[in-house]
């Protein structure tokens, strides 16, 4: 006769391994709550911290960040109005006007210094396009006082609260904004305060001046000239890739056009994600840790109770390997059972916070990390699946000790142990 | 040729500072076919000669073979195998899984050995029947007395036909008149199937039955009956 291998009776110890785990029902529970409540520690305190980070990015990238950005190859080391590039030829329109891309704007961003009869300041200037600008940025979502621009030719400018409040001015009162053409001469113009707004985080208030893009064109006698266009995809994680058909079709232009997506463009920033993604590994391999003892424990008294089972079962000619295998059975019982509850109310708890959870407690701290005072946590199923296949993995390899010593108990021993 | 040849088996056991023979240069040869009684007192070695037959326990000196292998160096596994296709096991106590009902314990070897499932499941309500454990095959062993444990194990001993069949105490919880039937199926088994069959035990009842008696006194041989 053909010895069976031990995979084959897979059958007979899947029954046996179920059966066992319901013998002292107790343990089982406590141990089954233990993996429930690990696993949805790292599942919710993960979709916690990646809801922070996707907060902090998003509040970036609406603030004139974007995903993608296109600009002449000097204007980040000297955003002077030299370093100006001419608005998207036909083809680079048509890259732009992609599927993969949700919406884009040109802008005009110079550095500028804007005085009120009291106060004087330096300051950005940037000159957009209400219209095309409304999906990108903040902006037109903030105004508290007044409106917002209403075409590229607007002769208004709109003003941070707290510049208005620096300046010592208000809606409706005059401020002139001055800069440099691209002759290097002075210009100056008048703007009526046509708008306030607020934004998250303040101090953003107090570095943007909005008007309209053409109204800047003229004054800073630029003619066409522009000093950005700004990308908006439909995720901030797939920016790379956004940015590569759009270098391709750049680097055709006459004229040389740097594209980068804004990981590249806020380095700090960039770091977050894959420093996020170490994070949490971090905590699910720290959790999973505190778990193993508790597994490795339960599994070994298990093994123990059943000593005389064992050496029974191997008296009846059940080898080594099909009694270790017994044992890493009950395990994934154990461990598949704990992560489907885990999983689910991981899940069924993040559910209900979907619109946010005030954190403005302790926000008056976060708010310098560019934080708002909302949090919505994030539930990634990545990080679900990481969490699972980590704890399945690992916990199989812990159950491997007390599936060896039950393998290696000697029949004899264990049938006459009274 | 021999069924089970055993040469020069010596087993110590260390108690305290005593060391004690459990078996003590035991030297047997059982035919195929045969039907042996092993008697004695308490504490004479019986068991410690089955386990050490049936590969569970490692004689401190000695060799055994079984149907012409010897297994003196063989490893855990293999000697898991060679119980599983030659050895039905019938120990003095502690003979059922717990968690699996009378036919699961039945089915259980020859779910190792690989039967199908309808193969197993008619084997093992057969032999039930044979036994008397008619309807009560999904009982857990909890459910059932002491003696209808036996015959379980029991039936599981002899369900996959086995060349050889180590029982101890196979009486010990049983009432006459069930020994009785379980020694008859035992000769049956003998006579129709040629099972050799090796019995330790101090019932008479049993011996009558023993086509070879032998009597050991502290892990010696001291008699040796053909009938
Ligand atoms: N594991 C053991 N440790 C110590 N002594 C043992 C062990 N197993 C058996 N013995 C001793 O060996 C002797 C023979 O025991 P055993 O084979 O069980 O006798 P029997 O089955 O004939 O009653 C006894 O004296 C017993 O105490
Ligand atoms: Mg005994």
């Amino acid at each position: 006769m053909m010895p069976v291998s031990p995979f084959k009776l897979s059958g007979v110890l899947w029954v046996l391994a179920w059966r066992n785990l319901w013998r002292n029902y107790r343990r089982t529970l406590i141990m089954l709550t233990a993996i429930a409540v690990g696993v949805w520690a790292m599942i919710f305190l993960t979709a916690m911290m990646r809801g922070m980070v996707d907060d902090m990015v998003r509040g970036s990238t609406s603030t004139l960040l974007g995903h993608v950005q296109l600009h002449h190859p000097q204007y980040r080391d000297d955003p002077n109005i030299v370093n100006s590039m001419p608005p998207p030829s036909t083809s680079l329109q048509q890259a732009l006007n992609s599927e993969s891309v949700v919406a884009w704007t040109t802008r005009v961003r110079v550095p500028a210094v804007i005085s009120s009869e009291r106060e004087t300041t330096g300051i950005t200037l940037v000159g957009i396009d209400p219209e095309s600008e409304r999906p990108l940025s903040f902006i037109a979502h903030k105004i508290t006082e007044g409106r917002y621009l209403e075409s590229p030719n607007d002769r208004g400018v709109i003003l941070g609260k707290r510049l208005v409040d620096k300046l010592e001015t208000r809606l409706g009162k005059r401020v002139v904004l001055m800069s440099q053409d691209p002759d290097n001469n002075v210009v100056d113009r008048g703007f009526r305060v046509v708008g306030i707004y607020r934004s998250d985080p303040s101090m953003i208030e107090e570095q943007f001046a909005f008007v309209g893009r053409t109204t800047a064109q003229g004054f800073l006698h630029m003619g066409e000239q522009i000093s950005e266009v700004e990308v908006l995809g439909s995720d901030y994680r797939q920016a790379k890739s956004l940015a590569v058909p759009l270098r391709q079709t750049a680097n055709n232009e006459t004229v040389p056009i740097e594209v980068l997506s804004w990981t590249e463009i806020d380095r700090y920033l960039g770091s977050m994600l894959p420093m996020m993604d170490g994070f949490v590994l971090v905590w699910i391999i720290v959790v999973f840790t505190a778990l193993s003892f508790g597994l490795v424990n339960t599994l070994a008294m298990a093994v123990f109770e059943r000593v005389r089972e064992i050496g029974l079962m191997q008296a009846l000619g059940m080898k080594p390997q099909a009694i270790m295998l017994q044992v890493l059975f009950e395990s994934i019982f154990l461990l598949v059972i704990g992560l489907v509850i885990g999983n689910l109310s991981a899940w069924l708890t993040i559910l209900p916070l979907q619109s946010g959870i005030d954190i403005s407690v302790v926000a008056q701290g976060l708010e310098m990390g560019g934080m708002s005072s909302m949090l919505y946590p994030s539930l990634q199923i990545e990080d679900m699946i990481l969490a699972t296949v980590v704890v399945l993995l690992l916990g199989m390899g812990a159950s491997l000790l007390p599936a060896w010593r039950a393998a290696r108990l000697d029949p004899i021993k264990a049938l006459t142990k009274h | 040729m021999s069924a089970v040849t055993c040469q020069g088996l010596v087993k110590r056991f260390q108690q305290g500072d005593q060391t004690i023979y459990g078996l003590d240069h035991v030297d047997l040869s059982v035919a195929e076919g045969g039907f042996l009684c092993l008697s004695g007192p308490s504490g004479s070695g019986k068991t410690t000669l089955l386990n050490a037959i049936g590969g569970l326990d490692k004689p401190d000196q000695g060799s055994i073979t079984i149907a012409g292998c010897c297994i003196d160096a063989l490893s855990k596994g293999q000697l898991a195998d060679m119980r599983l296709s030659n050895i039905g096991f019938v120990f003095q106590a502690y003979n059922l899984i717990p968690v699996l009902s009378a036919r699961e314990n039945v089915e259980f070897v020859m779910q190792v050995q690989g039967l199908s499932a309808s193969e197993r499941r008619q084997a093992a309500d057969d032999i039930l029947r044979e036994v008397g454990l008619q309807g009560l095959e999904d009982r857990r062993p909890a459910q059932l007395s002491g003696g209808q444990q036996q015959r379980v194990a029991v039936a599981r001993a002899i369900v996959s036909k086995p060349a050889l069949v180590l029982a101890d105490e196979p009486t010990a919880n049983l009432d006459s008149h069930t020994a009785e039937q379980l020694m008859n199926l035992f000769v049956e088994l003998n006579v129709k199937h040629k099972v050799t069959f090796i019995i330790a035990t101090h019932d008479t009842r049993v011996m009558e039955y023993a086509k070879r008696l032998i009597r050991m006194v502290d892990g010696k041989i001291v008699e040796d009956e053909i009938r």
